[in-house]
């Protein structure tokens, strides 16, 4: 009898430790966050500068949307997040269809060259953004198209990895509906568009999450090929607003939570699919 | 009549084709030439806004870097950054993944709450931990209130020792999320049996760690380390716009250095050059990643 009982103890206390290490590190990973919430609040920048050091700074005396105001009159920040939004969205929406249809074209048919099609892939997604980013911004100076929509779009709506994630999807995935439809007279677009598509959902979703968090807080290819606020996204916004002196530590963090805050709960509404995501993208 | 599934090599190149057509063309234009170019620009003398046609100069570019003290201490820099954050990134990691995998209530809640930093940019994250690390900010606060005001507050982000320690442990924070959750896969693919088997034999848990789970995970493991270590070789974003290189130069990196001559100064053939150098650290570094993962597979 005494056996079960000293064991159950032993759960209890290794349950008790756990529970508060989990907490301890849930506060390393808030502190910030909540820290720049409650900041963006106050209205008092002179408040915020005497208590920026104690733990009061976490609770205003008074609460306002005063600095988020200000943001919107110091700079043009709907202008940015129309910029931003339309950006990642154009990319990670075209994203998809371009990468999807060349996985499938590597997946369902047999070719001469096609393994060394997928290898070269491969070998693509080794190169980093930052090994080409010098070039590439030499190749569209050239062309003239600094300063515009299109240099964030067009560079980054292919991508090796989601391609590679799409075939992998692909190849795993029984072939017997499509060649029914085939049989059936259906052309190669059609079955793609009308069979394979619908029922690549789960990696769909997963891509797009990728694509869109990479997209989101890209910042060296903006910097160099954006010059005023026409075409400027969030993060470049947010650097300039940064550097302007005097600091209002307020109207900063009212930035940020602006651009922070929206995203957050998105993902804690599909944090299943995004853990999805990313367990994905270091299968292999 | 039907159109039949074609063994057919020709035509099957034909239908691939219309499929392959919009992304070959994009990877090849945005990724293949821009590449290839690097290495050709780096021969050259190349500016980014042409007065004069460039002209071919040789090694000029790569012999400059070998003098380039600048360089030298980027690189430096880089190496040190790669030394400190992937190890305790990586253990960090697995410990929050290990944690988060146990059979308890809320680790849902707990796990949603270590992500989040990793769905924050990186912009916004340096700009509050630039907060955090005002001479009179939150860490000095906190710092004083625990040695009871014995600490004399640090200007984190303009001191000589402290602006480095202080990126890292940001880096840390806002990376160390996506590493547990590929780690949480790894855990939850290791066969529940082996566990079973092993409290039968009457190993503890830290045993069945040390025998189990570490060995369960090496493939994982190795992911992990090398993605973590390319993705901090790209260190950027942090040292731009937290401190631009300084105090000093101590946290000056080799994107720094890149940008600074490619966009900056105009030197496109020179960055090109350090771009290539950059490219091969990071394809060394792939390279030996691929081995280890070979060897791991012929030892399973």
């Amino acid at each position: 009898m005494e056996k079960p009982r000293s064991k159950k103890k032993a759960e209890l206390v290794s349950k008790t430790i756990s529970y508060i290490l989990l907490t301890l590190l849930a506060f390393f990973f808030f502190f910030p966050l909540i820290y720049m919430i409650s900041t963006s609040l106050n209205p008092d920048e002179r408040e915020i500068e005497r208590q920026m050091g104690s733990a009061r700074a976490f609770i205003p005396e008074q609460v306002s949307f005063e600095n988020f105001r200000n943001v919107f009159d110091r700079m043009p920040f709907g202008r940015y997040l129309f910029n931003s939004i339309f950006i990642v969205g154009s990319t990670v929406f075209i994203g998809v269809f371009v990468n999807s249809m060349a996985a499938y074209g590597l997946a369902r048919f047999t070719f001469a060259g096609r393994g060394a099609l997928v290898s070269l892939v491969i070998a693509l997604m080794i190169i980093p953004f930052e090994a080409i980013a010098i070039p590439l911004l030499l190749m569209t100076a050239r062309w003239g198209w600094l300063d515009s929509y299109h240099v964030q779009i067009i560079p980054f709506i292919a991508n090796p990895f989601y391609l590679f994630l799409f075939y992998q999807f692909f190849i795993g995935f029984p072939v017997a509906l499509e060649e029914a439809a085939l049989l059936d007279g259906a052309g190669w677009f059609k079955i793609f568009w009308k069979i394979a598509l619908p029922l690549s959902k789960p990696i769909i979703a997963s891509v797009a999450i990728l694509h869109f968090l990479m997209q989101w807080g890209m910042f060296l290819w903006p910097l160099m090929v954006t010059v005023g606020p026409e075409f400027r996204p969030l993060p470049v916004a947010m650097q300039v607003f940064f550097g302007q002196y005097p600091r209002l530590w307020g109207d900063i963090m009212a930035f940020a939570a602006m651009m922070t805050l929206p995203v957050i709960a998105v993902f804690v509404l599909l944090q299943g699919q995004y853990v999805r995501s990313v367990a994905q993208s270091g299968i292999k | 009549m039907a159109r039949h599934v074609s063994t057919d090599r020709r035509r099957g190149f034909r239908h691939a084709l219309i499929f392959l057509i919009p992304g070959l063309a994009l990877l090849i234009t945005f990724m293949i030439v821009p590449f290839v170019s690097a290495f050709i620009v780096s021969f050259t003398n190349t500016r980014l806004i042409a007065r004069v046609p460039a002209r071919f100069i040789g090694f000029d570019n790569y012999v400059r870097m070998f003098q380039d003290d600048v360089f030298g201490k980027s690189l430096l820099n880089i190496f040190y950054f790669v030394a400190v954050v992937v190890p305790i990134q990586t253990m960090f990691a697995l410990a929050l993944a290990v944690l988060v995998n146990q059979r308890i209530k809320g680790t849902t809640f707990f796990r949603t709450a270590y992500f989040l930093p990793t769905v924050t940019v990186m912009v916004v994250v340096s700009v509050i931990w630039s907060f955090l690390y005002h001479p009179e900010g939150l860490i000095n606060g906190f710092m004083q209130t625990i040695t009871f005001g014995r600490w004399t507050p640090i200007d984190f982000l303009n001191n000589r020792s402290w602006a480095f320690p202080s990126i890292m442990l940001l880096s840390i924070w806002q990376g160390v999320g996506f590493q547990m959750i590929i780690f949480l896969a790894g855990l939850q693919s290791i066969p529940e049996t082996l566990y079973e088997a092993a409290t039968i034999d009457g190993a503890n848990r830290w045993k069945q760690f040390r025998y189990i789970t570490l060995p369960q995970l090496k493939s994982t493991t190795a992911f992990v380390i090398i993605s973590t270590t390319i993705l901090a070789f790209r260190l950027f974003d942090q040292v731009y716009i937290m401190t631009r290189g300084g105090p000093e130069r101590t946290t000056y990196t080799v994107m720094l250095h890149i940008y600074e001559q490619g966009f900056r100064r105009q030197n496109v053939g020179y960055a090109s050059a350090l771009t290539v150098a950059f490219f091969l650290i990071v394809l060394g570094i792939s390279i030996v990643q691929r081995l280890i993962l070979k060897e791991e597979r012929e030892v399973a």
